[in-house]
Order: C-alpha cells, then sequence, then structure tokens
C-alpha cells in the first residue's frame, strides 16, 4: 500500500508515493539521492543521520517517511548557499573531523544547538552534541569549530 | 534494517484513532516512534498496523488550570523540559525530560509514548509516580483516570488495554512549601538510568515535613515507591542528617541485577540517588 507524502527538501517541493515503513533517512537517500545523510548504527544512537525536520535535529533512521509528510527537512546539502554555512565552515578552519563519516549529521546538530543557544558553553557544547558519535577526533576540534561558528554567527 | 511491513493509519481525533485500534487487534500506536521504530527495525515487534497520533491536536499542548498541569500525551521531552510551567509547577518531571536520551531524540520522544512504553529504565515512570500524576485513557468505551501508582504494572507492562490510548496526564502544580526535584545515574553508553530517583518534599509552617514521597527508576522491573523511605521523613527537619537516616532504611526487596550492575549496587545506588532528589527537592520546598 503505497502512501503519498509531499516534503519540502532543500527548499524544493517532492511529491513520493512510499512503502508506510520507509525510513526517512532511505527516501533521502536512495528515493532522493542525498546521499550525504549517513547510516551509521542504524539503532538511533551515533546522529550520523540527523537532519533537520521543520527546523530541528532528529535522528532519520528512527522517522518514517510517512510521519515527515508535510514538513520541511534539511539536510547537509541544503545548508551552503553559495558559499559554506558558517559551521561547515568553522569545522573545514579547525580541522573538526578526520574520516568525515560522522561529519554531516554532526554540523546539522551544531546547526540546531546554536540555533537555540547561539554562545553555548564548552560544557553545553559537549552536552548539546551527546547524540552525536564521532570514532576519530575526540571531539576537541569540533568544540573549537563549534565555538569558532559561534563567534562568526554572532558577528 | 527495516520493519516488517504493516499498515499505516493517521487518524485526526482520538475517537477515530480508538476505532481503528478496535477493529486491529495487532496494531500499535505511533507517537514520537523513538521506542516503537527501533523495536520493529530489529523485529523485536511487527505489529500489523500503526496508528499514528502524532498529529491529534487534541494530544498537544500544556495547559494549568485549578491546581494542576495537562500535559498532552503527544508532548515530546523538548517541549517538557523547556516549559517555564512545567519548571514552576513541577520541576522533578522537568528535570526528568531533559535527561532522557539526547538532543535528538528529545524533540521526537513523547510523554505519553515512554510512560505507555513503560521501559524500567527510563526517567519519566518514577517522576510521574512521586507527583502523582494521574494519566487520562480513552477506549471504546469512553474516558477513565488512571492514578500512575495503578498505571505501572510490571516491565512494559501498564493498566492500558490494547484498544486504549492514553490522551493526556495531570500533574498536581506544586503549593507554597512543596519541592521536587530528580537525580539520575545514567549507564554512560546508553544513558538510560542505572537509578533514577524522583523526590517530592513538603515542609510544614513550623518548617518539618509533613509529606514525601521517593520513586525509582531503573531498579526494578518497574516505577517503585519507597514508601518507607516516605514516611521515615515525615515529621522530621529534613536536615541532611534526617535524609540519611530515612534513606538508610530504603529497601527494594525485587531489585534487579544484569550486566551493568548488581541487584545490590543498585540499592546503594538508589540510597545516593534518593538523598540527592530529596536533599535538591528539601532546597525547593
Amino acid at each position: 500500500m503505497g502512501i503519498s507524502i509531499e516534503l519540502e527538501v532543500n527548499g524544493a517541493s517532492v511529491s513520493k508515493e512510499v512503502e508506510p515503513r520507509l525510513l526517512l533517512a532511505h527516501l533521502l537517500r536512495e528515493e532522493l539521492g542525498l546521499t550525504g545523510t549517513k547510516i551509521g548504527c542504524d539503532t538511533s544512537q551515533c546522529g550520523s543521520c540527523t537532519i533537520l525536520l521543520d527546523g530541528q535535529a532528529v535522528k532519520s533512521c528512527t522517522v518514517l517517511a510517512v510521519q515527515a509528510d508535510g514538513s520541511e527537512i534539511t539536510t547537509i546539502e541544503g545548508l551552503a548557499n553559495g558559499e559554506y554555512h558558517p559551521v561547515q565552515q568553522a569545522f573545514w578552519d579547525n580541522h573538526g573531523l578526520q574520516c568525515g563519516f560522522c561529519t554531516p549529521g554532526m554540523i546539522i546538530s551544531c546547526v540546531d544547538l546554536l540555533g537555540t543557544n547561539p554562545q553555548p558553553s564548552e560544557d553545553e557544547i559537549r552536552h548539546g552534541l551527546e547524540g552525536n558519535l564521532c570514532r576519530c577526533t575526540g571531539y576537541h576540534n569540533i568544540v573549537r569549530a563549534v565555538q569558532d561558528a559561534a563567534e562568526t554567527m554572532n558577528g | 534494517m527495516y520493519p516488517s511491513k504493516f499498515d499505516y493509519h493517521r487518524p485526526s481525533s482520538v475517537q477515530e484513532a480508538v476505532q481503528i485500534l478496535s477493529g486491529n487487534p495487532d496494531a500499535k500506536v505511533l507517537a514520537g516512534g523513538h521506542s516503537l521504530i527501533p523495536v520493529m527495525k530489529l523485529r523485536l515487534a511487527a505489529p500489523a498496523a500503526l496508528v499514528d497520533i502524532g498529529r491529534i491536536g487534541a494530544l498537544q499542548g500544556i495547559s494549568r488550570s485549578n491546581g494542576s498541569l495537562r500535559i498532552g500525551a503527544c508532548v515530546t521531552y523538548h517541549e517538557i523540559a523547556n516549559s517555564a510551567d512545567v519548571q514552576a509547577a513541577a520541576p522533578a518531571l522537568a528535570e526528568a525530560a531533559g535527561q532522557i536520551g539526547d538532543r535528538q531524540v528529545r524533540y521526537r520522544g513523547t510523554i505519553g509514548g515512554n510512560l505507555s512504553h513503560a521501559d524500567p529504565a527510563s526517567d519519566l515512570p518514577a517522576a510521574a509516580l512521586a507527583l502523582g500524576a494521574t494519566l487520562h485513557v480513552t477506549g471504546p468505551g469512553g474516558s477513565r483516570s488512571v492514578s500512575a501508582s495503578d498505571f505501572f504494572v510490571d516491565l512494559m507492562m501498564t493498566a492500558l488495554q490494547p484498544d486504549e490510548i492514553l490522551t493526556g496526564v495531570e500533574v498536581p502544580v506544586a503549593q507554597a512549601g512543596t519541592g521536587s526535584a530528580y537525580a539520575k545515574w545514567e549507564h554512560p553508553a546508553s544513558g538510560y538510568a542505572l537509578c533514577g530517583a524522583a523526590a517530592v518534599v513538603t515542609r510544614g509552617a513550623g518548617g518539618s515535613c509533613t509529606g514525601a514521597s521517593l520513586c525509582f527508576n531503573g531498579v526494578s522491573s518497574t516505577a517503585v515507591a519507597a514508601t518507607e523511605v516516605a514516611a521515615g521523613l515525615v515529621g522530621s527537619d529534613l536536615s541532611d542528617a534526617a535524609i540519611d537516616s530515612a534513606v538508610g532504611n530504603l529497601s527494594i526487596p525485587d531489585a534487579t541485577g544484569d550486566m551493568f550492575a548488581s541487584a545490590g549496587y543498585r540499592q546503594e545506588l538508589a540510597k545516593v540517588m534518593g538523598a540527592r532528589a530529596l536533599r535538591t527537592a528539601r532546597d525547593r520546598a
């Protein structure tokens, strides 16, 4: 049984007929080709699949595509607007990644964090990113990147 | 990982949702989905149908009236943790909601889903129990109210019937002299409570304790009330020494042990976390 859904993904309207069990992460990656969103643990823990759903960071491996019907979605592909988003630039400048697998989800979470708390302390950054696991960096440069992005965005 | 196939329903009212549930004995209710979807992906659950109540307006929102706070079943942890009304009226509930999972999980998980799922290591059941919450439930025969103390039956078992939906949670607004708090020792990887303690204390005009409640998650198969500790506190001056002495009598006979912590360890942890929650609640009373 296919269900018709309509979404706005990175500013573009999308209409699809989907199986109810299709996960949002699979819709984005396999149906829409937006492979920037990663699937890591596939058990709602690692945060690699984080996207913005109506402006809130959520784990797209734990949301059904039908639940997102009518929503606005932003993936890592939708952040840059001619130039990198300040959080993307800050990750580049501060070497906030090594292998890069967690980075799209990490950056989306940082965008959400800075949206609700524009000047987070180091503790608030580490706490705010507890839903995103990085196996390479030890998080230090990620924290620096968020602090740098906060400074840029508060201009 | 994909869940196995299911039919999807998105009713627009509680009545419609109950009707669909009554006609589909193998259906499950979907709210935020952050407990249900993971178990469906692991094929530990394979409901024939999902009834998505996430968009029913009557299940949203937090309102305050007549000395109580009503929280719709689909209100998220994020909304509860950040609600000025909840922080003022029932700080233990706001604290418990703010410590569930992580940021992303808190945007999706709901109070109704959490309490109906009744995971023993989750955070809200003890807070609901300690605060004396009333749970509102609707089924084909109409609506009824269940006190939190009657709602949690056993491991992931509640008083909800298969064709009933939890529609909202009512929590008394803390009166002058009453304080509440939630203190949690979490498993460092999963974030679930090895022990979570929710405390409510009331001080009388002279400063001595006139009422107390201390409840735990994570220690046994369901949220439990430590009635002997509460009884030991009433009449005391709520000093640190009085709290330590009352908590010293704590006994949770059916404390569970697992690969992370033995039953004895959880018992001891409950004393420590119980005392912490009681002290914070006292300072707020």
